[in-house]
């Protein structure tokens, strides 16, 4: 719920510097489709080291914010932390998952979201604005893929502190459960977490491409925000209708349910990891597809 | 007053261009709602039949969260706050110094004009999504809970906006406003009684809320359209309620007067 990002305020504090400085560090126009392998990842490794640079430069200016920002989001984990917390004042159990397995839930949740956050947010955030003022003409023009610009253009770097806080919180939770995850579990976890923002991302970067529809989209990508709050939600409270369409169409239930269930040893099976994987690939592919659906409908703004 | 009139209307016009907006951002704020129930109902099916929660059956539980989305709905202040900000910072209100239209009315009456607009627009998810709990849905014991609910209501309205707008306030000092709306937000959230009925916490709790605004922003009227504030107590909740808000609207004054006479006109 909380958005780092008011709509409009982060828009326009930015852009052109950014712009203008990555055109000067990018090597002269070559079709990247050509180039060897190796030298193309080089090529944009370096680029995504310039953008963190900038990112860096930026936050540190702004240093009293960049703490308000944590102090925000810490204040919004909490208050989750807090509904949990009431919530089984009154039960023992929602379906099998106990408290501090939910408690758990609501930390690996807030832990994807918030490298979610760090990493593409803001960026989906701002397309409709650079697609209203027409600002994406320059960015069509540098050499580089567009969709890589466009997504990982700002690094939100307050979502590592808060994904700290919710590793924090839900190893917390693990000794509570008498837990000790073995190393392969971990490691499954990370990888059914980059599954989990994955999907994230794509969706919202769909969502985001809505801008070359209706022109003001920030409404719809915040809309798509409110999800979140399904996410850390244990999956068992959920049946029937609801449950299908927020597993096989906006996959909610999976993306923090399915990391979680694994570090608590609740997984029965290997079929929602597996499901899990497979609708990040789905969400990736149609992502991609309705890019480039909606970059066909750009008209640029009057100028 | 006709100046005013034109301002709601100009407010209607100009939300109108982004009725999409609104609508998904109805459709989208049902969802989290809707996993509230879902999520109430796996706890009461945990439970024996019949089970209370606080003193509160499913069926009322239910009930709760719609009216949440209604008086919700009525009142929410979607980006007022934040258009107050950016019109200081941006230096936009040098205007209304100049103009004989006074800048809290006339923020006030685009507000209204949203939530009006917001309504004509929600009012088709909203009403599929009463309607497919309508087992649910309790109508109010007699017409006047109904009417206290509404005097109830307008309050709370005022007070959300009063709130907002002196929060808002604090552009005239700081660059940055939104991280403060967000704080106020998050207590707001949790301690109003949109997550939950604030009756469900511990006591001491409970009663600590009462000494701050939250409760009036959201709790209070659904507690009297629920019957659960009746009488004696209901009346001295809406005179505290009233004294929330005059106190909004005087800070919200104040914070106004004393920001005037730092301001500067940057870019003006």
């Amino acid at each position: 719920m909380p958005s780092p990002a008011t709509p409009g305020s982060v828009a326009s504090k930015n852009t052109p510097p950014l712009a203008a400085k990555l055109m000067h560090e990018s090597p002269a126009p070559t079709p990247p489709a050509a180039l060897p392998t190796p030298h193309f990842l080089r090529r944009y490794f370096g680029i995504y080291l310039a953008l963190w640079k900038n990112s860096v430069a930026r936050e540190m200016g702004f240093k009293s914010n960049f703490l308000l920002w944590i102090f925000v989001e810490v204040l919004w984990f909490g208050l989750q932390l807090g509904f949990i917390g009431v919530i089984y004042l009154h039960t023992d159990t929602i379906g099998t998952w106990t408290q501090w397995q939910v408690v758990l839930l609501v930390g690996a949740s807030h832990f994807i979201q918030q490298i979610f956050q760090a990493f593409f947010l803001v960026n989906c955030t701002q397309l409709s604005e650079l697609v209203r003022t027409g600002k994406l003409d320059f960015l069509l023009l540098l050499p580089v893929n567009t969709r890589f610009i466009i997504s990982f253009r700002q690094v939100d770097l307050g979502g590592f502190v808060n994904a700290g806080s919710a590793l924090a919180v839900m190893a917390f939770a693990a000794a509570k459960l008498h837990i000790h995850p073995s190393l392969l579990q971990l490691f499954g976890f990370l990888l059914l977490c980059v599954a989990g923002i994955l999907i994230h991302y794509s969706l919202m970067f769909l969502l985001a491409g809505i801008s070359f529809w209706t022109v003001r989209a920030q409404g719809i990508v915040w809309g798509y925000y409110n999800l979140f709050n399904i996410a850390r939600m244990p999956d068992e409270a959920f049946q029937g209708w609801f449950k299908a369409v927020f597993t096989f169409v906006i996959p909610m239930l999976l993306v923090s349910n399915v990391p979680a269930r694994l570090l608590v040893d609740k997984m029965t099976s290997v079929r929602p990891m597996l499901l899990l994987v497979g609708m990040a690939a789905v969400c990736a592919i149609i992502s991609e597809w309705g890019w480039r659906q909606s970059l066909r409908r750009y008209t640029s703004a009057s100028s | 007053m006709k100046k005013y009139w034109h301002v709601i209307n100009i407010g209607i016009q100009n939300n109108l261009t982004y009725r999409v907006n609104f609508l998904f951002r109805a459709v989208f704020g049902f969802i989290p709602l809707l996993a509230t129930i879902f999520l109430w109902r796996a706890i009461y099916a945990g439970k024996p039949a019949g089970t209370e929660v606080a003193a509160y059956s499913l069926a009322q539980m239910t009930s709760y969260y719609l009216l949440v989305t209604v008086v919700d709905a009525l009142t929410a202040v979607n980006e007022d706050d934040w258009q107050i900000a950016a019109d200081i910072k941006d230096g936009n209100i040098s205007q209304f110094l100049l103009k004989p239209i006074d800048y809290l009315n006339y923020r006030l009456c685009l507000y209204f004009s949203s939530r009006i607009i917001y309504l004509a627009v929600a009012a088709l998810p909203l009403s599929f999504f009463i309607f497919s709990f309508r087992s649910y849905f309790i109508p109010p014991a007699d017409l006047a809970t109904f009417g206290w609910f509404m005097v109830s209501v307008i309050m709370t309205g005022l007070l959300q906006f009063f709130s907002s707008y002196a929060m808002a306030m604090l552009a005239f000092w700081v660059l940055e406003v939104s991280t403060f709306i967000f704080i106020l937000f998050a207590f707001e959230y949790i301690a109003s009684g949109h997550l939950f009925p604030l009756n469900i916490l511990p006591p001491v709790l409970e009663r600590v809320l009462y000494f701050t605004p939250f409760p009036y922003q959201m709790y209070f009227p659904i507690s009297i359209y629920m019957g659960r504030t009746s009488g004696e107590p209901m009346l001295e909740g809406l005179l505290i309620q009233a004294f929330w808000v005059i106190a909004t609207y005087a800070i919200a004054r104040y914070a106004w007067f004393r920001g005037i006479k730092k301001y500067s006109a940057v870019g003006g």
